[in-house]
């Protein structure tokens, strides 16, 4: 990849006296589906939080689309078009599923060389998740967990992002739902959307994902491509859920 | 009671609702969003009166008044959005309590300016023009105005309805009442959401106001009065629900409304006038349904505000260097009779300090260590103060069976009201626990046969030995440092580290064995039984006590001298008296306006310290610390 839409370097975050992350060096590029991937606790969904200025003690470097974010306000990094989707999916309970995209809406936004992102509207996202487009006038906090997690994918795609942390996003939803959601990985992927995937086990990620970083306890274990990862058991059986 | 009469003060009721629930809905918006709770919204309502007095008065007719109104509420709105740029906006990372001293400091300083530009009188508004007129219901006659004002409240409620979900910012401060980190997250500003519905709130706030010149004069004291009807309106609808704020509106004013038809009822062995009631009625609305729906009638638990202040330090014992200042201190206190000869009123001075001492360290028991924020300190204080009053004045009790009695009397209301604010956490245990202090203010400003009302207890003065200032001065001393002394030794006993542990982390403490609630509960009992003994003394050292010394605004006092010392310190409280009695006392002497200085320098304070004096001092050595 030649264009990097995010760099992390050094990247340090702690929750009150206790450190998470230990320098934590990742890049994404354009277009690029990258895994960050780890047990439970290992880190992933902190460094995600501390890449949307979601965490209030961090430091390191974060460059995205060019633009230094390090200490800015989430809705500044949001406004880059850098979309968040979180692994709680944290819906509006009392806004209706349109209302909740709502919530979302940002312009339409163009890459730093100019080329325009793909635009999302209700309709367009109504018609890639039928589910949601069987009910849009359902409250969130009325919707099963595959629903939400269908609807949380779909407002930040609303902000029309560059790039999308999307955090576990086939945790605890059922297969055909799972699949849904790899196919709109490829799709964004194709239209030239970067995405940065977090996950416990190899066989979503597989699916997805270009390259993969393995994170231990805050700090990075492992790198390279995706196909290496699926090849290499020890690493596999020594940081993830096999 | 005839029923005629009752279904009058009942449609009396809902023009009263329509006022009531136009500045609840905008304190409960503002909630909802920003989670401040604002006490500076009774003052906007406030300062809408004068303002819409003004207007009608000097433009005149009816575009003075009806004009006025929407003027008002424009510059009000403004004056919120003023206030949210210039002073919450710094502190929204500052814990909660500082918010809540910054908008208690915007009471005192708006007040201060109603003062100063308006002057002391009451001030009643013109008629409103084209509704002057009144109509006969029941063989009484109502005027056009009030049913007006009963269709107001229903057509701003339907209209923020609309607003509210036809609007993307209404949509976006929906959204943000539940989570306005993800929000930001989203692509949204939050200082301009904030901005809007401090603005909006506001607004609502100054047409409320607006709206009574025509019913009530404008008056200095609407500020608080108002407040506290707000607050409990907002209770008791559930916290950031507007349609519950409007049942709630009704329900109060409702209830208020039968007390009033009921008036005097021969119950046969004892009569009880009902409309002198009031009060009561409406905090033990509030009481009731704290207890059995915690959220309100129409409100939900609120999701937590992800915490973004930095970790509480742990409590450490004291070292040799604070000993050594301890006892250097106490030697000082010890000696102040012979340093202060020549000036008798440096003792008076002692005495009140000592007692905020005892009032304030009693009160950070509960809520540093024990993390429930009370808003109603003043009960204990009172139950005590009065306790030993009304037992000198019915039984000629000497001094010393009084003051063994104020923390007795103040212990078994500790007990009762405790017992039910445990059970309640954050703001709904401080919302509680105001409403336990109104009833206890209440019942001894409207029980006028027992306790004077408003007149309160005369005579209540220090018997042999104790008759001369000194030797009460040392008796004060020794009490507040005992006092203070039990407090420590509770702190650091297992039962100081039980009561911490289930402040920090409940679920965790039950796990091991400890019962949270009983361990609260008994806190607060201590805490209450130690207030006591400043409310006995504090009667026998002014000699008389009466409802105005016990009222809502000690509890705020007592809240603001915590903050100001510090939450996380045991010296805080101390320091925090200190500073506030002395500087109450003296700016009181030194200007008509104290209340705006002190305000100032609350709001300076906050600004500047957001630990607390204590707190930020130890901070700034921590940093020399680390820096050497
Ligand atoms: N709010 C918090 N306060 C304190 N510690 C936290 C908090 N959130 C997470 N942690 C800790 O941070 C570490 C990393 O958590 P993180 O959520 O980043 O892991 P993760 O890789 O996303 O795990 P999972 O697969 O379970 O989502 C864990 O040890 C966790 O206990
Ligand atoms: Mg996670």
């Amino acid at each position: 990849m030649s264009t990097q839409m995010l760099t992390v370097e050094k990247l340090c975050a702690s929750y009150g006296a206790a450190q998470i992350l230990y320098d934590i060096g990742l890049e994404v590029g354009r277009g690029e589906v990258v895994a960050l991937m780890g047990r439970n606790g290992a880190g992933k969904t902190t460094t995600m939080k501390a890449v949307m200025g979601l965490m209030t003690q961090s430091t390191g470097s974060i460059v995205f689309d060019g633009h230094d974010v390090s200490g800015r306000q989430p809705y500044e990094i949001a406004r880059l078009g850098l979309g968040f989707v979180p692994e709680d999916r944290r819906i509006f309970s009392d806004l209706t599923v349109l209302e909740n995209l709502d919530i979302g809406r940002q312009p339409p936004r163009k890459f730093s060389d100019g080329v325009a992102a793909p635009v999302w509207t209700e309709q367009k996202l109504l018609a890639l998740f039928p589910n949601l487009g069987e009910m849009p006038h359902r409250p969130g906090g009325r919707m099963s967990g595959g629903e939400q997690q269908m609807l949380t994918i779909a407002r930040t795609l609303m902000g029309n992002p560059l790039l999308i942390l999307l955090d576990e996003p086939s945790e605890g939803v059922a297969p055909v739902i799972v699949e849904m959601i790899a196919n709109t990985i490829v799709e964004l992927k194709k239209a030239g959307v970067s995405i940065l995937l977090s996950e416990q086990n190899v066989h979503f990620a597989e699916l997805v994902s270009d390259r993969a970083y393995v994170l231990e306890k805050g700090q990075l274990r492992w790198n390279g491509t995706m196909a290496e990862l699926a090849d290499n058991i020890d690493i596999q059986r020594a940081y993830l859920t096999v | 009671m005839n029923l005629n009469a009752f279904v009058f003060q009942a449609v009396n009721g809902l023009s009263s609702a329509s006022g009531l629930f136009l500045v609840a809905v905008g304190l409960s918006l503002i909630f909802g969003v920003t989670r401040i709770v604002n006490i500076a919204h009774g003052s906007l309502y406030m300062l809408g009166t004068y303002i819409a007095y003004s207007v009608a008065t000097k433009l005149g007719g009816a575009l003075g008044f009806w004009g006025g109104i929407v003027l008002t509420a424009i510059l009000v709105g403004i004056l919120g959005a003023i206030i949210e740029v210039l002073l919450l906006r710094r502190i929204y990372r500052a814990p909660e309590l500082f918010q809540l001293l910054a908008t208690f400091a915007l009471v005192l300083v708006f007040n201060d300016a109603a003062l100063w530009i308006w002057g002391p009188e009451d001030l009643l508004g013109p008629r409103a023009p084209g509704l002057t007129g009144s109509i006969e219901l029941l063989g009484r006659r109502l005027p056009t105005y009030d049913i007006f004002l009963i269709v107001v409240g229903p057509a701003v409620l339907l209209l923020l309805h609309m607003a509210l979900s036809k609007t993307r910012f209404g949509r976006l401060m929906r959204a943000a009442t539940q989570d306005r980190e993800m929000v930001g997250a989203l692509g949204v500003n939050q200082a301009m959401l904030f901005t809007g519905v401090f603005a909006l709130g506001a607004m609502l706030a100054g047409l409320g106001g607006a709206l009574q010149i025509a019913r009530e004069p404008a008056t200095l004291t609407t500020d608080l009065n108002v407040i506290g009807d707000a607050f409990v309106v907002v209770v008791v609808g559930g916290m950031g629900s507007i349609t519950g704020a409007y049942v709630a509106a009704v329900l109060i004013a409702e209830v208020k409304a039968l007390c009033i038809a009921l008036g005097i009822v021969d119950f046969g062995l004892f009569t009880v006038n009902f409309s002198k009631m009031t009060l009561v009625a409406e905090f033990l609305v509030m009481a009731i349904v704290l207890i059995t729906r915690p959220y309100g009638l129409l409100g939900r638990e609120q999701g937590a505000v992800r915490s973004v202040a930095e970790p509480e330090e742990p409590l450490r014992p004291a070292t040799t260097a604070t000993k050594i200042g301890g006892l250097i201190v106490l030697f000082v206190l010890i000696a102040m009779p012979l340093i202060a000869q020549g000036s008798p009123y440096t003792l008076v001075l002692g005495i009140d300090v000592l007692i905020a001492i005892l009032f304030a360290a009693s009160l950070h028991f509960i809520m540093g260590p024990g993390g429930m924020h009370s808003f109603g300190h003043a009960a204990y204080f009172g139950l005590g103060a009065y306790g030993a009053a009304l037992l000198v004045k019915w039984f000629a009790a000497p001094m010393g069976v009084a003051l063994a009695a104020a923390p007795l009397v103040a212990l078994m209301g500790a007990l009762l009201f405790g017992w039910f604010a445990v059970r309640l956490s954050g703001v709904y245990l401080a919302m509680l626990t105001l409403a336990f202090a109104q009833i206890v203010w209440a019942a001894v400003f409207q029980w006028e046969t027992l306790t004077g009302g408003s007149n309160g207890v005369l005579g209540v003065w220090p018997s042999a030995p104790f008759e001369s200032r000194p030797a009460f001065y040392y008796l004060t001393l020794a009490l507040a440092a005992l006092g203070v002394f039990l407090i420590r030794r509770f702190l650091f006993a297992p039962f100081g580290y039980a009561m911490r542990a289930g402040r920090d982390s409940p679920l965790r403490a039950e796990a091991i064995g400890l019962d949270v609630k009983r361990i609260h509960w008994l806190a607060f009992a201590i805490a209450g039984c130690i207030c006591g003994v400043a409310g006995g003394l504090f009667a026998f050292a002014k000699g008389s006590i009466s409802p105005e010394t016990i009222a809502v605004s000690r509890s705020i006092d007592g809240l603001v001298m915590v903050l100001l010392g510090g939450l996380q310190t045991l010296s805080g409280p101390i320091v925090g008296a200190s500073v506030f009695a002395v500087l109450q006392d003296s700016v009181m002497r030194s200007t008509e306006y104290w209340r705006a200085l002190l305000g100032g320098v609350i709001l300076l304070l906050v600004l500047a310290f957001p630990a607390g004096i204590v707190g930020g001092l130890a901070k700034l050595f921590a940093r020399r610390k680390a820096a050497s």
